[in-house]
């Protein structure tokens, strides 16, 4: 009973994570109907940007916790940044392009990108540094630590703000007004491109914390860590119904759930046949299942003919 | 017999006695290891002809394109190795390894069918990843692919009974084994590229094209999608098969590590930069992808050591690196390709207007 607590606090953990991913990649869809392709990338760069400061400033004397938030500042706007100039230069002119087209320029982001960091920050593992308190709580038998409460909630607020911003202020309706059709939203008085740059602004930026999230949660982060990562949330997003924001999150959350209770219960299912190695295969088989019994995703509404 | 179909016969003559000593003039000109390279290249515009069919012809966008090389490869190698003890002769392998490839191409389409554009794309990464990670893992408890560590040992090519690996004298003239592998693998791309040309021609080609300009309108003239569709997968998978096979025999050695999704993705770029759907032009970003890499490598490094006085990048990193900047540039500036066919031509430009 104890492992299956554990198991449910670190697929928590772990799905709060996917749910902020998931976040960017269907906000972009549900505006563009593109699948940014390098966002996950963007995470890894996140992380990395956050990891460098955090290295710099962790002997300063400064506590875990400032240096951490000072890491994390310096993330969010490097991830902007990044988002906005990734639309500029890799969607943007090809808005009206094939479909093929940006899906295959967004291919090409995502190994340049890849490259560059791997040229900056070389090809080995960066070990976060051991200064966030390690205290923790058990329940039930399963230990959960304050980092990792704070991982949940902090996405929790994250995501109640995300819902605040689309559903509350002007910005929001514009972006509602745009996934619903950007040729009458432009007539509206909507300025289409900004709502798109802001829409990038925005996913980048949770990108950017969920980065620092995974980074701090596993104490580890390499270049080549944002494409599982990316792949595993857009199924997030797949699952809850892409385009729907709930939806992400409720993906997120699920499908953190579901690899780490399959990971934890593989082993007994199959009689140790198969190990927690195939951790990884569950999102993509999650994925298929998905997308042939209910390709509109749990939350989603039917989408007609899109492709 | 009129002077075009002459014209036609004699350029064909030419081309063919051109493809007979290039590996000879490479290998003169710039070594044995050149020659090595224009193997590959072979195989790599087996594997690019083979995702024509599925992205070029029936614009169905597969991202995991590298398992059905991975499967044959794998079959070749558990067939013809001491991992199982089985040596089983090469042209019993290769045409199962076709129909095994075939078969999962299938498996793939089935679920798939339904899906379009992205969608599409981001299931057939996961198969890739799936196979992958299945054959990294199949080493416990039955070893099965023996894990990450691969197979090695595997029987070279043998035709009747003369083995590809050993340098073979005929004539006089003593050819080592990367001109046979190139003989051989020239024959088989040729017949590949003439079952790609007699496929585009058929009914079947017509019928993906119809798909992939619009698939309602496919339906309403009566084509059964669902089945084109899946012959599609199938008859890319099957030319990946082969190649797969002919790699494992030519490498004598298989792992996982050669069947990621960068070489899926590698693939992938030879037909989009080559031209969708157009059979010269996916042949040409076949070849430019294969060769250019090798001839980074062997250029990038004394070229930076000339200008920086050091090594900054090193040819992998870079060789990724222009190939992202290419896909980028090549979608930007020519979406339909170095080398695009007239009608696709035509239909980028329509559309971007």
């Amino acid at each position: 009973m104890d492992t299956f607590i554990q198991q449910i606090i670190n697929g928590l953990v772990l799905g709060s994570i996917y749910a902020l991913v998931a976040l960017g990649y269907t906000m972009v869809y549900g505006i563009l109907g593109l699948i940014n392709f390098a966002h996950g990338e963007v995470v890894m760069i996140g992380a990395l940007t956050a990891l460098t400061v955090i290295k710099l400033l962790a002997n300063s004397g400064l506590p875990g916790i400032v240096v951490v938030l000072l890491g994390l500042a310096a993330a969010v706007p490097v991830c902007m940044a990044l988002g906005f100039t990734i639309e500029r230069v890799a969607y943007r002119p090809l808005r009206n392009a094939p479909r093929l087209a940006p899906l295959i320029t967004a291919i090409g982001v995502s190994i340049v990108l890849q490259q560059l960091a791997m040229i900056f920050w070389g090809r080995s593992y960066h070990a976060f540094p051991p200064i966030l308190p390690t205290t923790g709580r058990d329940i039930g038998g399963a230990h959960i630590t304050d980092l990792q409460i704070v991982i949940v909630l902090l996405a929790a607020a994250i995501m109640a703000g995300l819902m605040l911003l689309v559903n509350k202020t002007r910005l929001g309706r514009a972006m509602r007004a745009t996934a619903e059709n950007p040729q009458i939203a432009g007539l509206m008085g909507v300025n289409i491109n900004a709502i798109i740059s802001a829409t990038f602004l925005i996913g980048s930026a949770l990108a950017a914390v969920a980065g620092v999230m995974v980074s701090a949660n596993y104490s580890i982060a390499h270049y080549h860590m944002g494409f599982i990562l990316g792949l595993k949330a857009f199924t997030a997003a797949v699952l809850g119904g892409i385009g729907n924001l709930p939806g992400a999150m409720l993906g997120g959350v699920l499908l953190g759930l579901i690899e780490s209770l399959g990971a934890g219960y593989i082993g007994d299912l199959t009689g140790g046949f198969l190990g927690s190695h195939y951790q990884d295969v569950f999102a993509f088989f999650v994925l298929i299942l998905v997308l042939v019994f209910r390709p509109s995703g749990l939350m989603g509404e039917k989408v007609a003919e899109r492709a | 017999m009129s002077t075009d179909k002459r014209k036609a016969l004699l350029g064909m003559v030419l081309i063919g006695v051109a493809l007979a000593v290039l590996p000879f003039l490479v290998g003169k000109g710039l070594g044995n290891s050149w020659v090595r390279v224009l193997d590959f290249a072979l195989l790599y515009v087996m594997l690019a002809l083979g995702l024509n069919i599925v992205v070029g012809f029936a614009g169905l966008l597969d991202l995991g394109y590298i398992a059905f090389y991975a499967v044959g490869a794998y079959l070749y190698a558990l067939l013809a190795s001491p991992h199982f003890g089985l040596h089983w002769p090469v042209w019993a392998i290769l045409p199962m390894g076709a129909l095994v490839a075939g078969f999962f191409g299938v498996l793939l389409g089935a679920p798939t069918l339904r899906l379009r554009g992205d969608y599409l794309a981001i299931v057939t990464l996961g198969f890739g990843e799936i196979v992958r990670i299945f054959m990294n893992n199949l080493n416990a408890p039955i070893n099965i692919t023996n894990g990450p560590q691969g197979i090695s040992q595997i029987d070279p090519v043998r035709i009747m009974g003369v083995s590809l690996s050993k340098p073979l004298e005929i004539f006089g003239l003593t050819l080592s084994s990367v001109y046979l592998y190139y003989y051989l693998f020239l024959a088989l791309t040729l017949l590949v590229v003439f079952v790609s040309i007699r496929l585009e021609d058929s009914r079947i080609g017509r019928a993906w094209v119809a798909i992939r300009e619009d698939e309602i309108a496919a339906k309403a003239c009566g084509i059964d999608t669902r089945n084109v569709k899946l012959l599609a997968f199938a008859m890319g998978a099957t030319f990946g098969g082969v190649a797969g096979g002919l790699f494992a025999g030519f490498q004598e050695f298989v792992s996982p590590e050669s069947f990621g999704l960068m070489e899926s993705i590698m693939v992938l770029c030879m037909v989009v930069l080559g031209g969708m759907g157009h059979i010269p032009g996916v042949i040409l970003g076949g070849l430019l992808l294969a060769v250019l890499p090798e001839a980074l490598r062997h250029g990038a490094v004394p070229m930076q050591r000339a200008l920086f006085g050091q090594v900054l990048l090193d040819p992998e990193s870079l060789r990724m690196l222009l190939f992202g900047l290419a896909l980028i540039a090549v979608m930007l500036y020519r979406p339909a390709g170095l080398w695009p066919e007239a009608r696709r031509k035509r239909e980028f430009a329509e559309k971007a207007k």
